[in-house]
């Protein structure tokens, strides 16, 4: 079965994600907005290894196990990175990152 | 004839709520509405698996995203309160050079994709993977199956578990 859609279409796509979340990551100040943008960034590597596994190598499951294996470590790493907000939020009152001067009190 | 016409249209549909949403959630103002618009770009990904034929990556990534972490933001964001982001000018230089690096970023890679050309797959296939191999390549012990990755996985989600536990509970 021939494909529809050609792989470069996805990838551009993915692309514009990847410097979407870039462009955030550098601008945002808030911690939760930068985290929203690592997200992005996270996700759209997912999108690169599901499509390069679907189109370059169709018998193998590799892309798509690293896909699912990603996506439970951003999982985790979203989970501490919000308790660490919370407990920066409960010492200085504030989750901008101008703030963050020193990480101990 | 109709079909591809459709599948077309399905995926430019997909894309471009990929590339609106993404490029929203990072430029405005109120971060519950960024939070709002990052869950449009997953649901749009788990969109783009499913497009892909991997419905089991699409039902994973709709549970542990748009189930989990996006409630964690949720609820993150509603306990700082932070919805006033502090007032700083449109057009600092900062984010003048941050939209330029984007950009190029983007251009550069467009460019490398569009021109490179990619190695010729004699059997492509568009096929859904059966659940049974998906089960036996995750529980397995031989090569190219994942039961060690899988069970280092587990101990990752308990230790972080823990460590979400110790790091945000009141200190009395």
């Amino acid at each position: 079965m021939e494909h529809i859609i050609p792989m470069e279409y996805y990838l551009v796509v993915s692309s514009i994600m990847f410097f979407a979340g870039i462009y955030g990551f550098i601008t945002r100040k808030n911690l939760i907005a930068v985290l929203i943008s690592v997200e992005l960034v996270l996700t759209s590597t997912d999108i690169n290894f599901a499509v390069f596994n679907r189109f370059l190598f169709p018998q193998h499951l590799e892309g798509m196990f690293f896909t699912l294996f990603s996506i439970g470590v951003s999982a985790a790493e979203t989970a501490v990175a919000i308790a660490i907000i919370i407990n920066i939020y409960r010492n200085i009152k504030s989750t901008e990152v101008r703030n963050l001067k020193n990480l101990k009190d | 004839m109709q079909d591809a016409i459709l599948l077309k249209f399905v995926f430019y549909f997909l894309a471009a709520v990929i590339a609106v949403f993404s490029v929203m959630a990072v430029t405005t103002r109120r971060i519950l509405r960024a939070a709002t618009y990052l869950l449009f770009v997953l649901f749009a990904t788990a969109g783009l698996y499913f497009f892909l034929n991997y419905s089991f990556l699409g039902a994973v990534q709709l549970m542990v995203y748009a189930g989990g972490v996006i409630i964690l933001y949720i609820f993150s964001i509603l306990l700082t309160s932070t919805d006033k982001e502090s007032k700083s000018p449109m057009f600092s230089l900062r984010r003048w050079l941050a939209l330029l690096a984007s950009i190029g970023g983007i251009c550069l890679v467009s460019f490398l994709l569009l021109t490179n050309v990619w190695p010729t797959v004699y059997e492509p296939s568009t096929a859904e993977v059966p659940m049974k191999l998906i089960g036996k390549t995750l529980m397995g012990t031989e090569k190219g199956q994942f039961l060690l990755p899988f069970e280092v996985m587990s101990v990752l989600l308990l230790a972080c578990m823990v460590g979400g536990i110790l790091i945000a509970r009141k200190r009395g």
